[in-house]
């Protein structure tokens, strides 16, 4: 299978990580990613809650670069995902309203999570897992952007999705229930407004820790950073790593999560290092 | 919100005009509160969001403009997902700031669109947002220079931030659409 790819710009600096672990289990499952030559920021937030043209045009150039190119678009971001969402879909209503003579390409706009949680996805994921994960209690976090709102995300459960768990169940964690899956994290008044921040993460981390939850997983670039960096720590307060899903399948796959890996997370907590501890040492010993 | 009376004599017949071609129907608001119910924010608004949506509907743009609402809403279109009239609330939300910063109106949280706009300037220049640049900025712009310097620090040591920006090749096709391409038939 062959896929348009459009990393975004998160990607590119404080989720490379995100990046390298979508890259390494498409490649694990067959999949060729090609990414999109020159593509631009989608203007994320910033633009279309300022500058309603800036905040179009910015994303409907990448979708033009991607309509050339063919393929289904795979995108790990979910503030990428929904602004070219959004953009599509104000182009097939009418392209010539922003300066395009016709734009109907047949290819599909895929966010992550989504396109990995298709039964087919699944079942390939779960054939190629070395190590499971132990049972792990794992609380999936889906924040806004992939879901919201879903006239212009074609979401189907944007109050109760199912995505992330099927993903972290393939590879044998165990998602809990608990409240605030879909719940807001600020991540776009995070540098202005940290009070704001810390005071939703703080809901959403205990949260988790009430469910039994030992770490969360998510599909957004923002969330995951917003919510490590913006936990309390100290007192008491039970720190909450968040990891990419693809990070988990990533780990699943080859059976190892190296230290190194662990160390790029702001949540120092050891619990996939030690998961994973006994095959990792014997793997380093005979390498 | 006070008790004063609005008059329909105080309607600004071209807001509201905007927000018709922009498909937000504030008139079909029946006040069911499930906006201002589920705004992750709420508790921090001095307008709540069904007061936005409502004040919208009288057409009281410069009440509206001058509210911290508008800079605190976080664009997580909770509101305008629950709306059972489905009324674009974040795009409402997405068309005052647009009218506050055009109107050069003192935004009630200053540093909110500060951030915005050294984010923008980021893609201006490279095409992508190159977040060490962009901090920097928004910390010179905002005067709030020791603010998570702990965290930069830390994001800078683990490596997550790349070092050097690189520009895009269509740097031109950029820079026109910050020229304001299409707007000159927006107000």
């Amino acid at each position: 299978m062959k896929l348009s790819y459009y990393p975004g710009c998160s990607l590119e600096g404080t989720a490379r990580d995100y990046d390298q672990s979508v890259r390494a289990v498409c490649t694990k499952l067959d999949i060729e990613l090609v990414e999109i030559a020159d593509w631009n920021c989608c203007g994320a937030s910033s633009a279309h809650m300022t500058d309603h043209e800036t905040g179009m045009r910015l994303p409907i150039r990448n979708l033009l670069l991607a309509a050339k190119a063919g393929h289904d678009l795979l995108v790990p971001c979910a503030a990428c995902f929904q602004r070219l969402k959004a953009a599509d879909k104000a182009l097939r209503a009418d392209s010539r309203f922003w300066d395009i003579e016709s734009y109907t390409p047949k290819f599909t706009i895929l966010h992550v999570s989504s396109f990995l949680a298709r039964p087919e996805m699944l079942a390939a994921i779960a054939a190629k897992v070395m190590k499971k994960l132990g049972g792990l209690p794992i609380a999936c976090y889906y924040g806004c952007l992939s879901l919201r709102n879903p006239r212009i995300t074609d979401a189907r459960n944007w109050e109760r999705p199912e995505t992330l768990e099927g993903i972290i169940s393939a590879v044998g964690a165990k998602p809990v229930a608990w409240s605030h899956r879909t719940e807001c994290c600020s991540g776009s008044l995070t540098m202005a407004r940290p009070d704001i921040a810390e005071k939703l993460v703080g809901d959403i981390v205990r949260a988790a820790a009430r469910a039994g939850a030992q770490a969360m997983v998510t599909d957004c670039p923002m969330c995951q950073a917003n919510v490590e960096s913006r936990q309390a720590t100290g007192d008491g307060a039970q720190e909450m790593p968040v990891f990419f899903a693809t990070e988990l399948i990533e780990a699943a796959m080859k059976g190892t999560y190296p230290v190194k890996q662990q160390k790029l997370h702001l949540v120092s907590s050891p619990v996939l290092t030690e998961l994973f501890r006994d095959r990792t040492m014997t793997k380093e010993d005979s390498a | 919100m006070d008790n004063t009376c609005i008059s329909p004599e105080e309607r600004n017949e071209k807001f509201l005009g905007k927000l018709k071609t922009r498909n937000i129907d504030v008139q079909a608001c029946f006040q069911c509160g499930r906006c201002s119910s589920g705004c992750p924010i709420g508790e921090f608004f001095d307008l709540n969001v069904m007061e936005v949506v409502r004040l919208a509907a009288y057409g009281q743009e410069d009440r509206l403009l001058q509210s911290h609402s508008i800079w605190l809403c976080a664009a997580c279109e909770t509101c305008a997902t629950r709306c059972p009239n489905e009324i674009e609330i974040a795009g409402l939300m997405d068309v005052l700031r647009e009218l506050a910063l055009r109107r050069g109106i003192a935004p009630t949280e200053p540093r909110i669109p500060l951030f915005h706009r050294s984010f923008l300037g980021s893609i201006r220049s490279w095409g992508r947002v190159w977040e060490i640049g962009m901090i920097g900025d928004y910390k010179v712009r905002s005067g709030d220079l020791t603010g998570d310097m702990r965290l930069g620090l830390r994001m800078f040591m683990k490596g997550k931030l790349k070092l050097a920006p690189q520009a895009i090749k269509g740097k031109a096709e950029i820079k026109e659409i910050f020229s304001g391409k299409g707007k000159e038939y927006d107000r």
